[in-house]
């Protein structure tokens, strides 16, 4: 073996053992979360609403409002970050307007996910007075998850090949023609992942829930969107903090829940990038 | 006379590509452009049904007609349905043979499957690839060969009904056979249609074109019978491109 070889080795040796750094926090977090919560979890803690002041009994409400809560993020989030992206990309020129536009989009991601929290509470919860709500959460948390599905739509379209619109173009179809029918079809995965990301991110997420959503106790279901709701992240935080004498269980069991959820999530834009990569034919 | 370019000067930005330009075009002749790489030929063809246009750099002034009408007063839509263009190298859509071609027909309001079917076929049939694809219409495009994807090309140009097809060095990417069966096609439509052919190859020009025109850093030099351009050009500068002492 020459020097070059061996270099090669090493080279190759340590870039496995950063890799495998990178994976490992991952599966300890998984590992070590299922460990302690797992035999916490029963049918019972799933469908029961909690008991004895969150000692004992399910998280079932809690469980629904996350999901609730992630539907109605997608539901204000997709149709405006994708449509923004689909504006930017393909119809807006390179102006001042686009650029303070496009300024805005990355200053966003980079707002605290509190200051979130208490930009929902004095717009949607006391301006616009949709009172503490589902409404009020969605929306607090659509805003927050803007940022990446626009920047995830943004990069989707982009790598849709320019022939594909030269080609729709050049047999006169419209702008709108050819955005329609020959450049989001080939974005979807992208556009999916990035949502996705997002909405797993939206769904872990207390600070900004917590003025504008989250309810400490409340055992029955909400009954419109102008109920409030338990969520779990912010579940998961008053048992550990704001309640004496629970299990600790609980808290893992509640976390292993959440992190489920977010992988079911992630599951679904799995099979859908499958599905339509099976398509992809450039 | 079909389409006739009155001064025309193209810029991207600040850099002109193109000068004063005055060309008149005959109903179903086929022109060929010639030149250089760099001389002004792809733009001067994409000028004429304003694709240039998606450069927002790209700026032009003079006028060009098409027929009697100045593009100008014809949307987009319509003067790209006019004036169809075959790019440098196939560029197919990733769907079927079949939506391929059905796609302009489609984004111009035909919807019933019958008039689609046929649209489909006579269009395959006028690019002589109907034999060897109407097995198979549903298989993707991309899974033809470079020549054939091609000819898919032009036959997806003639199904909205073109007046005019523009060749954008249709023929760079393919073999000499595929190469001859594009040509073989061209000669074909010639009846029915206005063809102009920018090419690399001076010989694709003389065997091809009736008359042609040789464009050279922006400026065209000389246009005339293709005949009499190759065995007898006016301009010295024609003569050292053709005969290959430059280029």
């Amino acid at each position: 073996m020459n020097a070059a070889q061996i270099r090669q080795k090493a080279a190759f040796f340590i870039l496995a053992v950063v890799t495998l750094l990178v994976v490992a926090p991952i599966l300890m977090t998984i590992f070590y979360i299922t460990r302690n919560g797992v035999g916490a979890i029963s049918w019972e803690f799933i469908t029961q609403p909690p008991r004895n002041g969150m000692r004992e009994g399910g998280i079932f409400p809690a469980i629904v409002g996350t999901i609730v809560l992630v539907i109605g993020t997608m539901l204000f989030s997709l149709p405006l970050g994708v449509l923004s992206a689909i504006y930017l990309v393909e119809y807006a020129r390179d102006n001042f307007f686009t650029r303070l536009i496009k300024l805005s989009v990355v200053n966003l991601s980079g707002i605290p996910s509190i200051v979130y929290g208490l930009f929902g509470f004095t717009m949607f919860v006391l301006l616009l007075r949709l009172g503490t709500s589902i409404v009020a959460g969605s929306l607090t948390l659509a805003i927050m998850s803007l940022p990446v599905i626009i920047t995830a739509t943004k990069e989707a379209l982009e790598a849709v090949p320019r022939s594909f619109r030269e080609i729709s173009l050049s047999l006169g179809a419209t702008k709108w023609q050819t955005v329609r029918h020959c450049v989001l079809p080939y974005a979807i995965p992208g556009i999916l992942t990035g949502t996705v990301l997002s909405l797993s991110r939206a769904a872990g997420e207390t600070a900004p829930i917590l003025f504008t959503v989250a309810a400490f106790y409340l055992p029955r279901l909400p009954r419109s969107v102008f109920d409030q709701v338990m969520a779990l992240p912010y579940h998961l935080y008053v048992i550990s903090t704001q309640v004496p004498n629970i299990p600790t269980e609980l808290s893992f069991a509640t976390g292993f829940v959440l992190i489920a959820l977010v992988f079911v999530l992630n599951l679904v834009s799995i099979i859908f990038r499958a599905h339509f990569r099976k398509k992809k034919l450039w | 006379m079909i389409i006739k370019t009155v001064n025309l000067n193209c810029y991207y930005g600040t850099q002109q590509v193109l000068r004063e330009i005055n060309l008149e075009i005959y109903k179903n002749e086929i022109f060929g452009i010639i030149g250089p790489a760099n001389s002004g030929k792809t733009t001067f063809l994409r000028a004429l049904n304003r694709l240039n246009q998606i450069n927002i750099s790209y700026w032009q002034s003079g006028e060009i007609f098409l027929g009697n009408e100045n593009i100008k007063t014809i949307g987009d839509s319509i003067l790209r349905k006019k004036i169809g263009i075959i790019f440098a190298l196939p560029q197919v859509l990733p769907v079927s043979i079949y939506h391929n071609v059905a796609y302009g027909p489609k984004v111009h309001g035909i919807t019933d499957k019958k008039a689609l079917n046929r649209i489909v076929e006579t269009a395959l049939r006028k690019a002589y690839l109907w034999d060897e694809v109407n097995e198979r219409l549903e298989e993707p495009a991309m899974r033809l060969s470079g020549g054939q994807q091609q000819r898919l090309c032009i036959a997806r140009t003639l199904a909205v009904e073109p007046e005019v097809i523009l060749y954008d060095e249709p023929c760079s990417g393919l073999d000499p056979i595929s190469t001859a069966m594009v040509e073989d096609t061209m000669q074909q439509l010639k009846q029915n249609y206005t063809q102009i052919l920018v090419t690399n190859n001076t010989k694709q020009a003389a065997r091809v074109s009736e008359r042609c025109g040789f464009f050279l850093m922006g400026e065209v030099i000389e246009v005339g019978r293709t005949s009499a351009i190759f065995t007898n050009p006016q301009d010295s500068r024609t003569d050292d491109y053709i005969s290959g002492r430059f280029g």
